[in-house]
């Protein structure tokens, strides 16, 4: 088996307070501070952070120190989540999880998190003034924030191929997975309003290859922070992706991503095609809406980003017809292809199914159609505002939530999903200990909980594979709500559970 | 190109394995939407000062 591919999203919420003067650090703060479920005192443990290591082998220490500062409010969740503010916005880091519907599940389940901390955030604010949040990546004017991916993949790999065999797949996806854009941010002094184009995110990539977020942000980004045990793997931390609301489009962004690492980790995909300006061209598939556009390569031949999609999706199909394994359940890949498939089938002949699952075609339909309904000009700002309202959390406003956009999970899945982790990563441990003992829990991170039992020192639990710490490994721990000091007892009995 | 085979029609995800829990439940009724009772819609719910909701629309650069 290939390594499995534990998978999750971190999405960025875009935040306005209208009526107010609160700036988006003190409203993300409220929001954050507001929720309710989690305890939102529980601090991050950032000794084990390495923001600064670059995989490709040196360290920038210096210029990464963690943002303690902007970090004000921090949860970790009852569900595995991290729940937090960061560079002033509230941001939700979902669960470890096998597989890619899962990841759709916890990803609607943010959504709801975020909703309901909205909405007690709100009745604290004097009358006439109100947060909003918006999952979407751009302003408008030049800003963007991020809805990141990670991926489990193998050490054994070297960086520099992973990179080099990545990048296709990064400039061609957004054909089915952008959530579409009204206006122009690039370059991103100069902000239009004015076209559309099919990514949020396409305009801010200045760099292939780089450890950058923020700035010079690069299409493959080299953080080396693997959260795990860095001798056997690496987290993969892909920041090109557009935050989506069609459920189609976020079981594709992950599947479609997990089966191409998985493809390249196996060397099952061909070294020939190498982009040639990958910069520029992320842009210029995003420009084409018409799929003319075709890409250079390094060897001078052309190719469109639907060609690229289609060869990953059959070779990756042959590869899961062959036995590979990443991993997640075998319905949830099948499940994957099929909709990768479709999606390709819909975009490529515009066929009214694409309105359904993808969701720059029914942002775009719902622009063209207002534009035409009422003789309105290119770069009207009602045409912008449609843009902003698709992506609106608040249901009476949101635009996305009445497209008739396809769903693969239920409502009663998304609300269990609000309270209760993954059982099949070390999520489950986590959300667990949190559950149970989230007073007592010091500071938390990814692969570690720090609890105080009440003695003079801490206890630190490190969790340095996210494929134990299971509900198969660990539930009986905690059955029949043992203390604390119970529980470490019945833990240190099995130290292999972790 | 290689030659696409296995496409699925929009209703059926029939994949052998395939829960029936993880294929698409149906949107409830009314959600497939007509494009005229959308943009009817649009009118109601769109921000009543769109150019200033726009306007204001400022988010500081995030990751």
């Amino acid at each position: 088996m290939t390594t499995p591919k534990i998978c999750g999203i971190e999405t960025e919420y875009g935040i306005l307070a209208i009526g107010s003067e609160m700036g988006p650090i003190a409203a993300s703060s409220l929001v954050v501070g507001s929720y309710s479920s989690g305890d939102s005192s529980t601090a991050w443990d950032y000794s084990l952070e390495r923001p600064g290591d670059d995989a490709r082998g040196f360290t920038l220490d210096d210029q990464f120190l963690p943002e303690i500062e902007t970090q004000i409010v921090n949860s970790v969740l009852s569900n595995g989540s991290r729940y937090y503010v960061d560079h002033a916005h509230p941001e939700v880091s979902g669960p470890e999880c096998t597989n890619a519907l899962d990841v759709v599940v916890y990803d609607l389940a943010a959504d709801e998190i975020v909703r309901r901390s909205v909405r007690a955030a709100n009745s604290q604010l004097p009358s006439g003034a109100q947060i909003v949040v918006h999952k979407n990546n751009s302003d408008g004017k030049g800003n963007s924030y991020g809805a990141h991916e990670n991926y489990l993949v193998s050490r054994e790999l070297p960086f520099d191929r992973l990179a080099a065999l990545i990048t296709p797949h990064f400039i061609s996806r957004q054909v089915i997975l952008g959530a579409g854009k009204v206006g122009r941010e690039f370059p991103q002094n100069r902000p239009s309003l004015e076209g559309f184009q099919i990514s949020q995110r396409a305009d801010f990539f200045e760099e292939e290859v780089g450890l950058e977020t923020t700035i010079k942000r690069p299409i493959v980004n080299t953080r080396d922070e693997p959260h795990c045990d860095p001798g056997s793997w690496r987290r993969f931390h892909v920041i090109v992706g557009d935050a989506n609301m069609s459920q189609a489009a976020t079981l594709v962004r992950v599947g479609s991503t997990q089966l191409a690492l998985a493809l390249i980790e196996e060397d099952l995909i061909p070294q020939h095609l190498v982009v040639a300006d990958p910069v520029n061209e992320i842009r210029q598939v995003s420009y084409d809406l018409d799929f003319q556009h075709k890409i250079a390569l390094d060897d001078g031949r052309l190719i469109s980003a639907l060609e690229i999609q289609w060869d990953l999706y059959e070779r990756s199909r042959d590869a899961v017809d062959r036995g590979l394994d990443i991993g997640s359940p075998p319905h949830v890949v099948a499940l994957v292809l099929d909709t990768w498939e479709e999606m390709l089938h819909a975009v490529e002949t515009m066929s009214p199914r694409a309105n359904q699952m993808i969701d720059w075609v029914a942002k775009r339909r719902l622009v063209d159609g207002y534009r035409a309904k009422h003789d309105l000009r290119d770069g009207d700002p009602r045409l912008k505002a449609i843009d902003l309202q698709y992506h609106d959390l608040r249901p009476e406003k949101c635009l996305a939530s009445r497209c008739g956009l396809d769903q693969f999970v239920s409502q009663d899945d998304v609300v269990q999903a609000i309270d209760s982790p993954p059982g099949d990563t070390r999520a489950f441990m986590r959300g667990m200990m949190m559950k149970h003992f989230s007073s007592d829990v010091v500071s938390a991170n990814w692969d570690s909980v720090v609890v105080d039992v009440g003695d003079e020192v801490l206890k630190r639990i490190d969790m340095p594979s996210p494929l134990r710490g299971t509900r198969a490994l660990v539930a009986s721990l905690f059955t029949g709500n043992p203390t604390l000091r119970e529980f470490l007892r019945r833990l240190e009995g099995g130290v292999e559970r972790l | 190109m290689a030659e696409r085979i296995r496409k699925t029609s929009p209703s059926t995800h029939t994949s052998e394995d395939a829960d029936v829990e993880a294929a698409p439940v149906a949107p409830a009724s009314g959600l497939v939407a007509e494009l005229d009772d959308l943009l009817s819609e649009i009118d109601e719910v769109l921000e009543t000062n769109a150019e200033e909701f726009v306007k204001n629309y400022v988010q500081k650069g995030g990751q």
